[in-house]
């Protein structure tokens, strides 16, 4: 139990990384972003308490906006994010619970438990950074098109890293 | 106040998710108002030499297209010289005037931070107010326009790119000099759309987009794009899609252009000044 912590903080960096220096400059057919960041959120242990996962969203989504010129649009998002993920996976919930010691990734629960999960937060996480960063509803199908796009390309990169790394 | 204590224990992770939001939220709307207005004394220590790095990096793969567009730049320019100086001469011996000379001046700067994914794309330049360049300054590449300098720092400064949805631009067409206002619809980065004209000029595929020099940031003159597509939105006006010459993805060094006559113009334009 005692190397959750390194663990999670190697996760952190590896992640940030991975989003600031590759995918920061990939641009996907014109304006598709994939944010691939969360991916450290949806992997926290199922003991993560609720106010930590909101601190730790906040600090993922600053981090990647001091990278970015964006101060508090993707910490907005990546903490709304966190708040929603108790809730989801109360909502996914097995009969007899999670169990103890794991987090929700492919290796412990079946493939397609994960991409329902993976989907709804990504969803939530770019619909919120998508309107907030245009500020405008004029333009409100064509937004929505991109933050369908994006989070396609996004829930196929975490799904795809999940047989990559950080499997246990 | 037990109860109000109780109140807040139980509803913890709500206050905290609030509290959260609303600071994500304040700073997030504090530096949109102006946009990048606090962000170089902010994160220059990190973000700053990381950029700067990369920056360098990139430049390294560049080398090769560098030396193409500067040696293609170097025989064009030759080319101009000679007749640099005849009209030059022309001037200065039919208005014998000393005070008359340069009305724009060109500083050389590089791009070490830009974006072209966003909705309202900037670009950073190693080069601030100690090498002279100043607000409103336009900012152009040897293809076509970029962007207009949006703040300074001592050693650098900010691009509003064109490439943002808050950016406008007084175009015209180069061969009936019917102008307009040219700006970007945060959709293709390849492409910005050109209003105003109205319908009943020849618009065709093809015609040369430049700029009008009716705003005192851009010379009259420089290339932007070529027509791409030509469509009627209601109204008496032509919605006119740009092909833009300049290569947002691949800039690496720009010219920054001061209009040194710029604050005479403004003033002169300005019917209170004087009063």
């Amino acid at each position: 139990m005692i190397e959750v912590l390194p663990r999670n903080i190697f996760r952190f960096l590896v992640i940030v990384l991975i989003q600031v220096l590759v995918l920061n400059n990939v641009q996907l057919s014109g304006y598709i972003n994939p944010y691939f960041y969360v991916l450290f959120i949806l992997l926290l242990p199922f003991e993560t308490p609720a106010w930590l996962l909101l601190l730790l969203g906040f600090g993922l989504g600053f981090t990647i906006d001091l990278f970015m010129y964006t101060y508090g649009l993707h910490a907005a998002s990546t903490v709304l994010m966190a708040f929603m993920r108790p809730h989801v996976l109360n909502y996914f919930a097995p009969h007899d619970g999670y169990e103890p010691g794991t987090f929700p990734g492919i290796f412990y629960y079946s493939t397609g438990w994960f991409i329902k999960y993976a989907a709804i937060l990504i969803f939530i996480h770019h619909l919120s950074l998508f309107y907030l960063e245009v500020f405008r509803l004029s333009d409100f199908f064509h937004t929505l098109f991109r933050v369908v796009m994006s989070s396609m390309i996004t829930i196929i990169l975490v799904v795809l890293s999940q047989f990559v790394m950080f499997r246990k | 106040m037990w109860n109000l204590l109780r109140f807040l224990i139980r509803y913890h992770i709500a206050f905290l998710f609030v509290a959260m939001e609303v600071l994500a939220l304040a700073l997030f709307f504090s530096h949109n108002v102006f946009q990048r207005a606090s962000f170089l004394n902010f994160t220059d220590a990190i973000a700053g030499s990381y950029n700067n790095n990369l920056g360098n990096l990139r430049l390294y793969f560049r080398l090769a297209e560098d030396n193409r567009q500067l040696a293609e730049e170097n025989s064009r320019l030759r080319n101009q010289l000679e007749m640099a100086y005849r009209s030059e001469e022309v001037v200065f011996y039919s208005v014998a005037d000393s005070i008359r000379g340069q009305s724009y001046s060109y500083t050389s700067a590089r791009v070490i931070n830009n974006s072209v994914n966003k909705q309202r794309n900037f670009l950073t330049l190693d080069k601030g107010s100690i090498d002279g360049i100043k607000t409103e300054d336009g900012v152009i590449t040897p293809q076509g326009i970029v962007g207009v300098v949006y703040r300074v720092s001592p050693h650098f400064s900010t691009v509003l790119s064109l490439l943002n949805i808050d950016f406008r631009l007084s175009a015209k067409l180069k061969k009936n000099d019917y102008f307009g206002s040219l700006y970007w619809d945060g959709t293709d980065y390849r492409r910005a759309i050109l209003t105003e004209i109205p319908h009943h000029v020849q618009v065709h595929r093809g015609d040369t987009i430049i700029t009008s020099g009716y705003s005192a940031i851009f010379p009259e003159g420089i290339t932007i794009g070529t027509v791409d597509d030509v469509s009627q939105k209601g109204g008496d006006f032509l919605e006119i899609r740009v092909l833009l010459t300049t290569e947002f993805k691949h800039i690496t060094h720009v010219d920054v252009v001061t209009n040194l006559r710029r604050i005479e113009r403004e003033n002169t334009e300005n019917p209170f000044y004087g009063d």
